[in-house]
């Protein structure tokens, strides 16, 4: 039984994971992760990690992939770039290289040998210990990430409000309505000045 | 349970591998980001299955943290992408040479 939903569960995260990574569409891509995620909480729940399953549900599924799609919806079709011209030893190494990677670490895993699964209680995994671990032995580690989330907000803000045209004060508008008639004034007088050339061209 | 380890830790690798041939290959920064959390959620898989090997509640707090980060850094990554739009970039990361040497 288990067995079988390790397999059903492991060939969608696979499946999913390859959608995310060849599609040229990113609306499609974040799809796939949604599927991709899904799937590896299934897989947590397999090993009986309730609580972070739920909140990879809520917190990645649900937050993370609502601002990734404002973000794809935001940026429109100028976000649909395929890949483009690499060279074909690039995408050949590339791949080789993550492939060396899979079969080096599953090569290693294979043969070693990690025992049997640990015997738990009821209450492994349950909201209730990893609470009570977050904010004992890992109060510091908590803490931190909260800071480091704000950091991100902030950067975020900053980051995306650039860019746009600054709303000016009345006096750069006065400034700049000094500034463009002077300009007109100037091409008056240009325009006036060919108009006389012209004229003693026409007289000569 | 009679699935082993080996076999988490197996499907992890290959998700691993999947998300870093999007990382190396893609050129839409999106795409790449979208890779990234692929590779994360692959390593938090791990964190979870020696957890439940072990049998204590370290590794489930230690990919609950990766989620937080993982969520910070994508923030950031998303403003730069707000960023590039509303500059009227090319939103391609082959594009961005400004700082190649």
């Amino acid at each position: 039984m288990d067995i079988a939903v390790f397999f059903l569960a492991a060939l969608a995260a696979i499946a999913s994971a390859a959608a995310v990574v060849a599609q040229r569409n990113p609306f499609v891509s974040a799809l796939g992760l949604l599927g991709n995620l899904v799937s590896l909480a299934v897989l947590m729940l397999l090993l009986e990690a309730q609580f972070v399953a739920i909140a990879q549900i809520i917190v990645y599924a649900g937050a993370v992939m609502v601002m990734f799609l404002f973000v794809i919806a935001y940026v429109g079709p100028r976000g649909e770039i395929g890949p483009g011209e690499r060279r074909p030893w690039q995408v050949w190494l590339a791949i080789l290289a993550a492939a060396l990677i899979a079969i080096e670490v599953v090569v290693v895993t294979y043969g070693a040998s990690f025992g049997d699964w640990a015997t738990i209680d009821g209450d492994y995994g349950s909201p209730t210990a990893i609470g009570k671990a977050l904010v004992t032995n890992y109060l510091l580690a908590f803490e931190v990430v909260s800071v480091v989330l704000f950091m991100g907000a902030v950067a975020g803000v900053i980051f995306g409000s650039g860019g746009r045209p600054r709303r000016l004060t009345t006096d750069e508008v006065l400034a700049k309505e000094t500034e463009s008639a002077e300009q007109r004034r100037r091409e008056a007088s240009r325009a006036a000045l060919d108009a006389a050339r012209d004229t003693q061209g026409e007289g000569a | 349970m009679d699935v082993p380890i080996s076999f988490f830790l197996g499907l992890s690798a290959i998700l691993f591998s999947i998300g870093l041939v999007g990382v190396l290959l893609r050129r839409s920064p999106l795409t790449i980001l979208l890779s990234l959390e692929v590779m994360l959620n692959s390593v938090n898989l791990t964190l979870v299955a020696f957890s439940r090997q072990v049998g204590g509640s370290d590794g489930q707090v230690f990919a609950l943290i990766v989620m937080g980060i993982a969520a910070a850094e994508v923030v950031v990554g998303l403003g730069l992408v707000v960023a590039m739009t509303r500059r009227e970039m090319v939103l391609d990361t082959d594009e961005l040479r400004s700082l190649n040497g």
